[in-house]
């Protein structure tokens, strides 16, 4: 009897001990996948807007790869439409999901064209720099993340991000953006929007090695980041981006 | 949930306003705590006499408005359970981390100098009661029960420091609060260097008139005449910081027409459509014009002291009124663009729930609770006189 109690308590401690391992690697996890990528990299995104149809799978990959409540976006597509007189008009049904309505003879089309947003993952992030208690991040590699288990749920990245691409996760009371597919990634893989993109409109890539398509493009061709003047110095590249676009 | 009303293109993310009626109630309260704590120390420190029938009265209106200052932000937060981690750790890089510090700073001055101020009264009271009461006064008054006349003058003294350090403290607390808002780049609404003056001449005249208002109720039920020197002073104060409180939010507003950058579009549009009400009409003409007009006859024009207090409390309860406008027209005002700068969105606050209507108005009562708690156990008025007793 002494005997089993003695054994009992013993695979009891192992347990114990083997679950609070892995609650304490649960909990580090981000940061500590941001250590075991090794190497520090750093990683930009490329939008063609030439290129993108606005067929919205990008939009439906991340709800589906990221469990994105209904109603908030991590990315969305905008389509603009500038008539002959040079009235803009912009929509994002859905943030794109579903794709986009037809466009009449009425509006009278000059030119048209979609843009994909997302998180720009800015190397001087204002989101960073408000949150009151350091849940918003850098990581080695460039990536602005959440950690989900120290943010307060104040709201004020959201309130501080030029782009509006953070919004309240609504079932787990916390700040939410893309994380640039952040758990993929460190896996060797694409974003999920990357990967589905039927066109490649959205490209991502390490920056580092010069031998990379991405970084011959950012070093060679005349891009564009939105809203440029607010310092943040994003990260998410832009080709034939129109003015009217923010 | 209701049906929100957009018009032109907003980010898909800014559709819903984040910051609700919870962070409206939260700078306002804060700015009756500044407010009054002034009055009080214009009666301290500056030697203003004429206030000594509200001093008290001031200091503990800024006391129990202090107690409630951060319930909005709890009930507003995802996550208050983790409240404390803006204390415990704190990334001062953000203008928010340091809110926990001046706050915690601002309510133990408050305390001690409450403390100061009442300590003859506290004795007084061990003196008359017995038992378990006795008991209870004895431990407020922390087992001093010194009041000599030198003890007495050393209690002033110590009054009058406390007092000095809590202006400029009182200034940081608001200011702090209008800085929130006012170094967020991403909004040109709140982007202004005028935001934290604003919101601290707004603090100093919305607590001046809710003490106006609070002492007119006062007296009332107590059946006495109000103090008519001490209301005199007091509308000239508040017009005076009205003047300066409402010419800074006139200027903040021309700088913006004048200026004419890419964001005023979106914002003309934000004042002509969904602030049509809230900003021009409530803000602008009925809370600011009338008041103005009012306490300037108040102020500069004889009249019999019935019209003057009818006047002066009208004129008080209009800026109460205006100060909440603004600070809506601040919180709400400023999340119904899009980024976008092309869209507007709608806000209509729930009627019951965490962050509703109902919500809002019981905790804007508790702070009142708290004073007529207070009173039960420290009188804030002398039964023989209208005026608090000496300090």
């Amino acid at each position: 009897m002494d005997k089993q109690r003695r054994q009992f308590l013993k695979q009891a401690c192992w347990t114990l001990l083997g679950s609070g391992l892995m609650v304490s690697g649960t909990i580090s996890l981000p940061r500590a996948v941001a250590a075991a990528s090794g190497r520090q990299h750093r990683y930009a995104f490329l939008v063609d807007t030439h290129k993108c149809i606005g067929c919205g799978r990008c939009v439906a990959a991340c709800r589906k790869e990221n469990r994105v409540p209904p109603e908030s976006y991590r990315t969305w597509v905008e389509r603009y439409v500038v008539s002959q007189e040079g009235t803009v008009s912009v929509d994002s049904p859905h943030g794109g999901e579903q794709g986009f309505p037809a466009l009449s003879a009425q509006h009278n089309i000059a030119r048209a064209f979609f843009v994909p947003k997302l998180c720009n993952h800015c190397k001087e992030p204002n989101c960073v720099q408000v949150c009151p208690v350091g849940a918003t991040y850098v990581s080695k590699d460039g990536f602005v993340l959440v950690d989900e288990r120290q943010c307060v749920g104040c709201g004020y990245c959201i309130q501080a991000c030029p782009y509006g691409a953070r919004f309240m996760n609504t079932v787990r009371h916390t700040a939410d953006k893309c994380t640039w597919c952040f758990h993929r990634v460190t896996k060797g893989m694409l974003p999920a929007c990357v990967l589905v993109c039927p066109v490649g409109a959205r490209q991502f890539g390490c920056i580092d090695d010069p031998t990379s398509p991405l970084a011959a493009v950012l070093r060679t061709e005349k891009l564009q980041v939105l809203k440029p003047e607010t310092g943040n110095e994003p990260m998410v590249h832009y080709r034939g981006l129109d003015k009217e676009v923010r | 949930m209701t049906e929100l009303i957009t018009k032109g293109f907003l980010f898909p993310n800014d559709i819903e306003v984040h910051w609700s009626l919870m962070i409206v109630l939260y700078p306002y309260i804060t700015g009756l705590v500044a407010g009054a704590f002034i009055v009080s120390s214009l009666y301290h420190v500056f030697g203003r006499t004429e206030l000594k029938p509200v001093a008290k009265f001031s200091l503990v209106a800024a006391f129990s408005f202090l107690m409630f200052a951060c319930t909005p932000l709890l009930f507003h937060l995802g996550h208050p359970e983790r409240a404390f981690n803006i204390m415990f750790t704190p990334k001062f890089t953000s203008a928010m981390s340091g809110f926990g510090y001046i706050y915690s700073f601002y309510l133990l001055l408050v305390l001690c100098e409450i403390w100061f101020v009442f300590r003859e009264d506290i004795i007084r009271k061990v003196r008359e009661t017995r038992g378990i009461v006795k008991a209870c006064y004895w431990v407020l008054a922390l087992g001093s029960l010194d009041d000599s006349e030198e003890a007495r003058r050393l209690d002033h003294s110590i009054t009058s420091v406390l007092a000095a350090i809590g202006i400029p403290s009182a200034c940081v607390l608001h200011g702090y609060v209008g800085f929130l808002f006012g170094s967020l780049k991403s909004n040109p609404w709140w982007s202004t260097p005028l935001m934290p003056v604003i919101f601290l001449m707004s603090a100093i005249v919305s607590g001046i008139a809710i003490l106006i208002v609070g002492y007119f109720i006062v007296m009332k039920v107590r059946g006495t005449d109000p103090d008519a020197a001490c209301l005199q002073s007091l509308y000239k104060y508040l017009w005076g910081f009205f003047i300066i409180d409402l010419t800074l939010e006139l200027l903040e507003l021309l700088t913006m027409v004048y200026e004419g950058e890419e964001s005023w579009a979106i914002i003309a549009w934000l004042l002509k459509d969904k602030l049509w009400f809230s900003y021009t009409t409530v803000q602008m003409l009925i809370c600011s014009g009338i008041p103005l007009v009012l306490l300037g006859l108040v102020s500069l024009k004889p009249m019999d002291s019935l019209m003057r207090n009818r006047l002066g409390l009208i004129s008080s309860a209009l800026i109460l009124l205006q100060v909440f406008a603004m600070r809506w027209n601040v919180v709400v005002g400023g999340q119904l663009f899009s980024k976008s700068l092309r869209g507007l969105t709608s806000y209509t606050p729930d009627v019951i729930g965490r962050e509703s209507i109902v919500m809002a108005a019981i905790l804007f009562i508790m702070p009142f609770v708290v004073m007529y708690v207070f009173n039960l156990i420290l009188p804030l008025w002398n039964k023989d006189q209208p005026e608090s007793t000496t300090v």
